[in-house]
């Protein structure tokens, strides 16, 4: 349980003690996994609102005349497409069809200034990658600049409002804007804003100086008490994304799983230009997708946990589950997994391998939540 | 924080209580370990008749976030099984020392519960974590 010493902290790391959370590490962090209950913290952001730390995220600054170039090569989505004050969701893949990370591309000025959001876990590795495939543009990890606050839930909007003056609640998700607030000496700092998130609530993403992400959290908290406002884990953030099947790498996607299989076939935009892996990407979706990720839902007892093997009806392996618990919104075990195309369609019935019993599930829809 | 860790119990260092009523041992999970893994969700639990064996997995709790073994604290034949938390785990995260009993074991040997805890030494344990 003890995270070790060589652990990064993020700004928060000791205003998270003081606030009682309980610290793990995670990707190479000390993190907040729990303040309170997971459930509770959980159902904080599917009713009212709750903060983030995601500090840990890195950010990379690609700029220069050929910033676009650069991330058209590089990335798989459209960044054509982006004015200033708009972000996309993209995948940075690899020269064989699989995945080096998911990403937010954040667009500040355009053609010549983006920033792009990655995991922690992948941030090193990332960096590398994108100074090796250069295609000219200035790249600089900028991840020790940033702190970075998630403000998710449905009464995001109005926590927003108190600190900002302003209803960004009309505001397109996966927007960017540049904001100043007053931090606790009266000063402006600026911040800026994305309408991104990782719950399924709407919300922002805040991207504020190192040295001012303490003051930010701290007035968050106190001007959002009579919202209902809560500091909120890494395990809640899990759940809660969970139940949106959102990604997690590491988990439904890696250096090797196609993306197409994975259900991203959305942000991948062949026709629209060249880019890094997209014959390898192309060719494993010419030859006939192996397998689906898709949503499972119990019919028998039990729930469903990473690396639990899936069977078909006639009893071969189709599969496994890439996430797995139970719902604290539908207090209903759920998972996430892949199986193969057969088996893959809504309504299916698998089963899932549960400490060596193999326990009835079915294909759901999802998200899982409404 | 204030656990309830009854002296007249047995403790094993994976957290459970062990009651000991002749060669009767009613086995639970401590209130750290409740507060610990968070609300439980879900339970497995051996059959009646089953053979245990001490400081080996007998069942399984879960919590949103966690799968945990369940360790028994003595060798023995399971004779009672609290078969209503698999249907509700509730009483598991209301009152893991009393309603939220998980099984009894008819034990082999009082030799072994000289391998467990007491209070005084669970006491010490948990407030080292």
């Amino acid at each position: 349980m003890d995270s070790s010493t060589e652990n990064k902290k993020t700004p928060l790391n000791e205003n998270h003690k003081k606030r009682g959370a309980k610290m793990v590490g995670f990707a190479g962090w000390e993190m907040p996994i729990q303040y309170t209950q997971l459930k509770d913290e959980h159902r904080c952001v599917r009713t009212h609102v709750g903060l983030f730390d995601v500090s840990h995220m890195g950010e990379i600054r690609i700029q220069g005349p050929q910033a676009l170039a650069t991330l058209q090569w590089l990335t798989t989505n459209d960044v054509a497409k982006l004015s200033a004050g708009q972000a996309q969701y993209s995948l940075l893949p690899n020269s064989t069809g699989g995945l080096v990370d998911d990403i937010i591309v954040y667009c500040l000025k355009e053609d010549s200034d983006y920033l792009v959001c990655v995991n922690a876990s992948n941030k090193d590795k990332d960096f590398d990658w994108m100074i090796k495939n250069n295609k000219g543009a200035k790249i600089t990890d900028e991840s020790d600049q940033w702190g970075q606050i998630a403000v998710q839930g449905p009464k995001a909007h109005d926590l927003l409002k108190l600190i900002f003056n302003e209803a960004l609640d009309s505001v397109k998700n996966f927007s960017v804007l540049n904001r100043k607030f007053t931090n606790s000496h009266g000063h402006l700092v600026d911040v800026i804003i994305a309408t991104t998130g990782y719950t399924g609530e709407r919300g922002a993403e805040i991207f504020v100086p190192w040295s001012e992400t303490e003051d930010l959290w701290n007035t968050l908290l106190d001007k959002g008490q009579s919202l209902g406002v809560q500091p909120i884990g890494l395990g809640a953030r899990d759940t809660l994304r969970t139940e949106m099947k959102y990604s997690l790498y590491g988990h439904e996607i890696n250096d090797e799983i196609n993306p197409y299989e994975s259900g991203l076939g959305w942000a991948i935009k062949p026709d629209a230009k060249d880019f890094m892996g997209r014959s390898a990407i192309l060719k494993g979706r010419e030859q006939g997708l192996k397998r689906k990720l898709v949503g499972l839902k119990m019919l028998d007892k039990g729930i469903p946990r990473e690396n639990y093997l899936l069977f078909s009806k006639n009893g071969e392996q189709t599969g496994w589950v890439t996430s797995g618990t139970h719902s604290p919104t539908l207090d209903t075990p759920i998972g996430i997994g892949y199986v193969s195309i057969a088996d893959s369609e809504i309504g299916n019935e698998i089963f899932v391998d549960i400490r060596g019993r193999k326990v009835k599930a079915q294909v759901c829809k999802t998200p899982f939540i409404p | 924080m204030g656990y309830r860790i009854p002296e007249d119990n047995y403790y094993t260092k994976e957290h459970e209580w062990a009651q000991v009523d002749e060669n009767i041992v009613t086995v639970g999970i401590t209130e750290f370990a409740q507060n610990q893994l968070g609300e439980i969700v879900y339970v497995e639990l051996p059959e009646e008749g089953q053979k245990v064996t001490q400081n080996q997995p007998f069942g399984v709790v879960e919590s949103v976030k966690a799968v945990s073994d369940l360790y028994s604290p003595v060798s023995g034949t399971v004779i009672e099984v609290n078969n209503t938390l698999v249907d509700d785990p509730a009483p598991l995260n209301d009152d893991p020392m009393n309603d939220g009993w998980l099984i009894r074991i008819e034990m082999d040997t009082e030799k072994e519960l000289a391998q467990l805890m007491r209070a005084g030494d669970y006491k010490k344990l948990i407030a080292e974590k």
